[in-house]
């Protein structure tokens, strides 16, 4: 697929000459989900703000869709909407008027029927003349995800859209990214939230110390790294893990009454039915067994911890 | 040119004016009414005339401009400011367009908003005293070339202002003594020579005087010196504001 953003050796550094993004490459491909985790000041933020052009890079070049970022700004800029992280909005204002302001601070011609569509996909029309103040928090954010798409682009930045919302928004949010994603938006997310990832996106990024530690198809990475363990709870305690055993690389559990295979799910033969066949075979008598996946939750806490 | 960029932007602070549309009337119609009680009739019956100008009508181009500088560079000032303070700037930030159809938009509607302002002074006054302009072209010329230059100055106050004190202080602090001490109430030749010297450093002296020539046809200095005093002050705050787009100075990290 053709990358719609392709950021060079990027880098930041604050006038605080602290570096929040750190020789950063990426290509992001049309049409795809990208999610971005990462711990508080990981750089998520930083990297969204100079892509947009509300923070200016030290050093390296973004392109959207082709357009330098900085020499064609126009092009670029008209191409992407952003929700920030913050909930920044003029509380005197009304929805409709606010989203007339950013389609028109966007160089689109006035079309209502369009934002209407927007508000009512995000269940907001009835909302259209309320002054932003009297909203929920859950529906400014709404507003801000409306006022992103007032100028219909093609690409979409959400910075951390579910903080804060509860979570019958949250799988109303994941589906309003599944549906923009269907109408070809590419979409940039960042999450502190794992199976938010898990659910929604195609590719996962992990950052930390503005730093890419970690860019993967979501499915692979699963399967990469994502082994499943088998817990082989025993009926009596043993003190050593049987000699005859030692081909399966078992370990012991602390309390020295269960053991633990990892496999690979996507391998020919799990080698299960042998091991529990051996098990027995060495006097062992089993109490039960349970199996479990390795999330990205695992992945993400143990790529932080290698890096530590 | 992103011309509905810039309309968006003037659309919406001039929304933000009507909202408060009484408001924003009321208060010049008050004060410019008291300063006729007060210095026109009161005071005024004293003085008399200055150049032939019953006192009245002397301060009613001091009066307007008063109150088109003081409007301009807050009405201005607080536009940039509010957005930079509640952070609604990013979306200024990340929209296609430059920083000139930035300063169309805000600069165009304080420059509106103010002209409006010196129109009502204006017309408030004529309920006072019998007005007549004597050479009207160069009256409205330096109207506009005074909220143009001030709504410059603001725009630069809001971006430099870290706080709202900050964006207030400044047409407090500094315009209003200088317009008071510009001659808006008196001809410099009624001063002692000492302070007639000290007035020359003065900017806004130079702005008052021209305005008042294109009432009367009288002033303290020469009509050219009043318009090259004006486009100095518009062009230095053009070569700030340029700067600070360059650099992105408080705006842009
Ligand atoms: N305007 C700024 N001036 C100086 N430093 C900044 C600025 N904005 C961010 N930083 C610093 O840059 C680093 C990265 O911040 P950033 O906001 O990009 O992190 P983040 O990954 O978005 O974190 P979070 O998950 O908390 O939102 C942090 O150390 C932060 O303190
Ligand atoms: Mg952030």
């Amino acid at each position: 697929m053709t990358p719609i953003i392709v950021v060079k050796n990027l880098s930041k550094t604050y006038s605080s000459a602290l570096t929040a993004l750190d020789n950063i490459s990426l290509e992001i491909s049309a049409g795809e989900i990208l999610a971005l985790l990462g711990p508080n000041g990981a750089g998520k933020t930083t990297l969204i703000s100079t892509i947009c052009g509300i923070v200016n890079p030290s050093s390296g070049k973004i392109f959207v869709d082709g357009f330098d970022a900085i020499k064609d700004y126009r092009k670029a800029r008209q191409l992407i909407g952003l929700v920030p992280q913050e909930l920044v909005l003029d509380s005197f204002e009304t929805v409709l008027n606010t989203l007339r302001f950013s389609r028109g601070l966007f160089g689109k011609p006035k079309n209502d029927n369009y934002l209407r569509d927007v508000l009512e996909k995000l269940s907001l029309w009835d909302k259209r003349d309320s002054p932003i103040m009297t909203l929920s928090g859950g529906m400014k954010r709404r507003v801000l995800i409306a006022k992103a798409l007032s100028h219909e682009p093609k690409i979409l930045f959400l910075d951390e859209p579910t903080a804060g919302v509860d979570v019958e928004l949250r799988k109303d949010m994941w589906a309003l990214v599944n549906s923009l994603r269907k109408s070809g938006v590419t979409v940039i997310l960042t999450t502190h939230y794992i199976e938010e990832a898990e659910a929604i996106a195609d590719r996962v990024g992990v950052m930390n110390k503005g730093k890419i530690l970690l860019l993967s198809d979501k499915k692979t990475l699963l399967k990469k790294m994502g082994k499943k363990e088998l817990k082989i709870e025993l009926h009596d305690p043993v003190l050593v893990i049987p000699a005859s055993l030692d081909s399966y690389k078992l370990s012991l559990t602390e309390q020295k009454t269960a053991l633990l295979y990892s496999y690979d799910t996507s391998a020919n033969r799990t080698g299960i039915t042998k091991l529990l066949n051996d098990i027995s075979k060495a006097g062992l008598i089993l109490k039960d067994v349970s199996t479990r996946q390795s999330s990205l939750e695992d992945i993400f806490t143990n790529l932080l911890e290698e890096k530590k | 040119m992103n011309f509905s960029g810039i309309r968006a932007i003037y659309i919406y602070e001039m929304t933000r004016f009507f909202r408060t549309f009484f408001q924003s009337f009321i208060s010049p119609i008050v004060s410019t009414s008291l300063y006729f009680v007060v210095f026109g009739t009161a005071i005024g019956s004293k003085i008399g005339t200055i150049d032939d100008v019953s006192y009245g009508a002397f301060i009613v181009p001091g009066l307007i401009m008063l109150n088109i500088m003081t409007q301009s560079t807050s009405f201005a000032s607080f536009g940039i400011y509010l957005p930079k303070f509640v952070g609604t700037i990013f979306e200024i930030l990340s929209a296609p367009i430059n920083s000139f159809e930035i300063i169309l938009g805000y600069v165009g509607a304080a420059v509106t908003k103010s002209l409006m302002i010196g129109i009502v002074v204006l017309i408030t006054a004529h309920l006072f005293v019998d007005l007549k302009i004597l050479h009207p072209f160069f009256m409205i010329v330096f109207l506009v070339l005074t909220c143009v230059s001030f709504s410059l100055f603001g725009f630069i106050i809001g971006v430099w202002a870290k706080n709202f004190d900050q964006v207030q202080m400044i047409p407090l602090l500094v315009l209003t003594p200088l317009v008071f001490l510009g001659g808006s109430f008196y001809s410099i030749s009624m001063l002692p020579p000492i302070w007639q010297s000290i007035s020359m450093f003065n900017p806004i002296f130079y702005l008052i005087s021209g305005f008042r020539w294109s009432f009367f046809g009288t002033a303290d200095v020469g009509i050219g010196l009043s318009l090259i005093a004006i486009a100095t002050f518009t062009c230095c705050c053009i070569g700030v504001i340029t700067w600070i787009f360059k650099t992105g100075y408080r705006i842009k990290s």
